[in-house]
């Protein structure tokens, strides 16, 4: 019945959480996951691929009836790691590995050698540059550098430099998580791999820009006046975007997990696998930053702004003078149950305030007078 | 039903006008005869070809000259479109180039030139006879008769299949052809009767005895080209690319021209080099324009600032030999490219000072590729290096075909899982999003097979991958806007204003968050090269379509759908259902087994 209720909710588009009100909860999740990651790429370092770094490549003469899976099995076999490119470049078989020393090149070349019956002198090898070379990597990080100054430069007017900001560096928390997630887990980065990060670029703000266009319409209203903070009113926008947010987020990534988990286990590792991972976890941590590190953020951002500190002051006094309110009605049914608890009460502001009804009437009712001048003078002022 | 107030658009003549704009690119897809995708390099293999590097004595070349001409090659080869290409460093001196495609001749030809652009004065030319043959005679290189159109080459009216009677011409300059006698003897040159039409300011240094081949040599200090250019035989189809002739530090060079033209190639002696390649910054191709008097395509080119300027002053120079003799070799520029003459347009209508040039020739062998890789090979510079093609060979796929089928059956099954989602969470909402998702997918198919054919767009397997995944992706918007319908309900409101009230608000939410995912795709295709490249045009391609498909398909339909009993009333499957909606709903839809429409 509880999980009724909760499938019930979700339906209805009634989940809600107070994310916004424990940013510390969520900083600390993604400082701890950001320095992993971090620590992750300093210490193992990325493990890229053939393309980026050159390897070595084996020309072998074509036996009659040879396979791919024959001549991948034969240079596996020799002890190359990883997943060796094989192609049929006219009469030869073109096999292009990882960087080999000299000793594993000999071991390649024996083993083909003894499995498709070409005799070893007539392999050749040479060392490979990349073919994702320097200059690609170059322009891909220029690229992205111009992207971010651009993206940055469109939110501001599209939104403000705060949304802007929040998105970045939501954008950049998912990057380096990803990333840190390939140092860890050893995966190796092919240019598959690369075009999945760039997909994230596209895909983490594109959640951060929705969760704020909701914020943007549901704050609008919002003036010193207004019953609740800033804050508030974000996290009533989250909650209402939320349930869109898993949405889409589930119907983004069920096709990726299926490339992900079908095609890794059906066909084995290699293209489906490498850009289908780095969507994968690319996704997931984008959903997470949108909500839980961007929302935050930009709250934590806005708050500083003078209109809605102002606002927060307004509320807390008023809450303050609330809480006084409460209380003195607490304490006036205290009153009717005992009259010691009426005299303690009265003792006390007869003490800070001795002998003086004026006096006394200036404390209790200060507070209460303090806010309202407040809000008359802003009147006035406007 | 209510007839459809003012404000609310005709929902049903959008959804035809989608529906036709799908057929029409339908029938531009079965007219072009490709009813498949193009696949890259990875998928469907192509065609590789080993430049190796030329060096004197096979020394290896210096390894950052290589990484240059990488880089340069590479550009060269993206520069050609979206396909991706791979070219890298294999050993000291080879460069491994990958075309997606078999019979990718003519990429394969022109990324591998030096490219080496040089502009030097023409100061004698005349045919060459081919293959050592000595023609008795040949026709008059005649640049210099008059009526060439501003960039005919010099050998542009000479008249096909020489024959020696022709020699007898009175324009002169008949030369004898090349012979293979190191003195050439006029034997066959009829009557040299002309005088030379050198200009008569320059005083010959070395003194050429014109009669000897009835030409002027004037000007020319150099014995021993003017040795070479009488030895010279150019090949009948153009060429070759005599020795020291792409060499900028020479002062006078002997080369042939590049083409046969009409028959004959022209063979040149060239002044000292007035404009380098390197002064260039920009060409593109141009199509024929016959009321401009050019009948070929053409590349234009553009130079830097000092290039304008040396530019400008070799055209000076020329045009003032023009004037002073219209017949003058002088008066020609000619443009050298990697040795060999690519035309030697005569400047007769002043000096070129506004930093532009243009190379063209006759139409038969300035096609449209010939412009366009020759306008590509030159935009990118010069290679540092000469190579030759070692060796071509037709690639296989490095992915099997099993990659492929894989990560289509696993893509389908994603969708399907979509599909199943949408079903159960939005029940008769959930049809339109599958519809257009539908839409979406055919859309997407459609562009990416037209585009293959137009842009040279080639699909590999991340591309494959990142398509389906953005279709997915591509539910996020009709997500956007089911939610904003779900809130409308929610508060109260009726169906038919909430369509239109809830897509005021949806609207600028997708075309925000689409600006951005398009943001990137643009940044990326314009400033990222080789693979990268293609991934961006594929993702700016399905944002595109993303926003037309919840414009033009998704919204109408909700639209048109909302006017039906079953929507409209809110029935309970519908997904729009405003008890179901609202706090006290009944039982979510989880718990729900039978269905009741049934």
């Amino acid at each position: 019945m509880a999980k009724n209720s909760v499938l019930s909710r979700f339906y209805r588009g009634e989940l809600s959480a107070d994310i916004v009100g424990r940013p510390k909860i969520w900083y600390s999740i993604s400082g701890l996951l950001i320095i992993f990651s971090l620590v992750g790429l300093l210490v193992q370092g990325l493990n890229f691929g053939v393309e980026f770094k050159g390897g070595s490549v084996f020309t072998i003469p074509a036996p009659k009836g040879s396979s791919i899976t024959d001549v991948r099995t034969a240079v596996t076999g020799g002890g190359v790691h990883g997943d060796p490119t094989v192609q049929k470049a006219g009469s030869n078989w073109r096999v292009t590995t990882e960087s080999l020393t000299s000793t594993e090149v000999a071991k390649v070349k024996q083993n083909v050698s003894k499995d498709l019956g070409v005799p070893a002198d007539k392999i050749t090898t040479q060392v490979v540059g990349a073919s994702w070379g320097g200059e690609i990597s170059k322009k891909a990080w220029q690229a992205l550098l111009v992207f971010m100054i651009l993206i940055i430069a469109y939110l501001s007017v599209a939104f403000e430099w705060r949304m802007a900001l929040a998105a970045v560096v939501a954008l950049v928390h998912d990057l380096v998580i990803t990333a840190g997630v390939y140092a860890w887990s050893g995966f190796e980065v092919t240019p598959a791999t690369l075009l999945g990060f760039l997909t994230i670029l596209g895909y983490s703000l594109y959640d951060a820009v929705v969760v704020f266009d909701m914020i943007k319409e549901v704050t609008r209203p919002l003036n010193s006046s207004s019953k609740i903070t800033y804050s508030e009113a974000a996290n009533q926008a989250l909650s209402s975007t939320l349930v869109r947010s898993l949405n889409t987020s589930l119907v983004a990534i069920l096709p990726v997990a299926a490339i992900l988990f079908i095609g890794t286990t059906l066909f084995g590792a290699g293209t489906l696998k490498d850009l289908s991972l780095s969507l994968f976890v690319g996704m997931i941590v984008g959903t997470y930053s949108s909500i839980c590190v961007a929302t935050p953020l930009l709250v934590q951002l806005k708050e500083r702004e003078p209109k809605y500190r102002q606002l927060r002051e307004n509320i807390a006094r008023r809450e303050s003078s609330g809480k006084r309110q409460a209380k003195a009605a607490k304490v006036a049914k205290a009153t009717a149950v005992s009259d010691d608890a009426v005299d303690d009460v009265d003792d006390v502001p007869e003490d800070d305030a001795p002998a003086s009804v004026t006096v006394r009437k200036v404390v209790q009712t200060g507070p209460r007078q303090q806010p309202k001048k407040g809000t008359r003078q802003q009147r006035r002022g406007k | 039903m209510a007839s459809p107030s003012s404000n609310v658009p005709k929902p049903g003549r959008t959804l035809l006008g989608f529906f036709a704009v799908l057929g029409i690119l339908t029938v531009i897809m079965l007219l072009q005869g490709q009813v498949t995708p193009k696949l890259g390099l990875d998928l469907a293999g192509g065609t590789t070809v080993t430049l190796t590097a030329k060096t004197e004595g096979g020394k290896t070349p210096p390894s950052s000259q290589m990484d240059q001409a990488v880089k340069i090659i590479n550009q060269r080869v993206n520069g050609l479109g979206v396909s991706d290409a791979e070219v890298s460093k294999q050993g000291t001196n080879n460069i491994i180039v990958s075309v997606g495609g078999a019979g990718q001749q003519q990429v394969v030809d022109t990324i591998g030139k030096t490219a080496k652009l040089q502009f030097r004065q023409v100061y004698a030319s005349g045919p060459s006879t081919p293959n050592g043959q000595p023609l008795p005679s040949a026709t008059p290189s005649a640049s210099t008769s008059g009526s060439p159109s501003p960039s005919a080459t010099p050998s542009g009216s000479s008249k096909p299949g020489a024959k020696p009677s022709d020699s007898s011409t009175p324009r002169g300059r008949a030369v004898s052809g090349a012979l293979a006698a190191p003195t050439p003897t006029p034997s066959g040159s009829g009557k040299p009767s002309a005088t030379p039409s050198g200009t008569p300011s320059t005083t010959p240094t070395t003194p050429v005895d014109p009669n000897a081949a009835g030409q002027d040599f004037s000007g020319i200090d150099d014995p021993a080209v003017i040795k070479q250019y009488q030895a010279l035989v150019c090949s009948p189809n153009g060429g070759p690319t005599v020795p020291g002739s792409n060499n900028p530090a020479l002062k006078w060079v002997a080369a042939c021209d590049q083409k046969a033209e009409n028959g004959q190639v022209t063979k040149y002696i060239l002044g000292p080099v007035r404009v380098e390649g390197t002064q260039v910054s920009g060409a593109n191709s141009l199509p024929p324009d016959p009321q401009n008097n050019r009948q070929s395509w053409s590349v234009s080119l553009k130079f830097k600032g000092q290039g304008t300027k040396q530019f400008g002053d070799v055209t000076s120079d020329a045009y003032k030999a023009y004037q002073q003799n219209p017949s003058a070799p002088q008066a020609q520029v000619a443009i050298i490219l990697d040795g060999q003459v690519v035309s030697a347009p005569q400047i007769r209508e002043g000096a070129i000072t506004g930093g532009t040039a243009s190379i063209d020739g006759p139409a038969d062998s300035f096609t449209q590729s010939y412009a366009d890789n020759l306008a590509n090979v030159l935009k990118y510079g010069a290679l540092p290096l000469e190579f030759q093609q070692s060796s071509i060979d037709e690639v296989s796929s490095t992915l099997g075909a099993d990659q492929l089928h894989g990560g289509l059956i696993a893509g389908a099954i994603g969708l399907g899982l979509v599909v199943f989602y949408c079903m159960l969470y939005y029940q008769g909402l959930g049809l339109v999003a599958v519809g257009s998702l539908v839409v979406a997918g055919a859309t997407t198919y459609l562009s990416v097979v037209i585009l293959g054919e137009g842009m040279g767009f080639r699909l590999t397997l991340p591309h494959i991958i990142g398509l389906i995944v953005s279709i997915g992706i591509t539910a996020d918007s009709f997500i956007v806007y089911f939610e904003r319908l779900r809130d409308e309900l929610r508060a109260g409101r009726t169906l038919r204003p909430s369509v239109e009230n809830a897509w005021k608000r949806a609207r600028r939410t997708i075309l925000v968050a689409d600006a951005v995912t398009f943001i990137a795709a643009l940044v990326l295709y314009f400033l990222a090269v080789g693979g990268v490249r293609g991934f961006a045009f594929a993702m700016g391609l399905t944002t595109l379509i993303d926003v037309v498909v919840v414009f033009f398909f998704t919204k109408p339909l909700v639209a048109l759908l909302s006017r039906t009993e079953f929507f409209g009333r809110g029935h309970r499957f519908s997904g729009l259902n405003r008890a179901r909606l609202r706090r006290n709903g009944p039982t979510p839809p989880a718990a729900r087994t039978k269905s009741q429409e049934a």
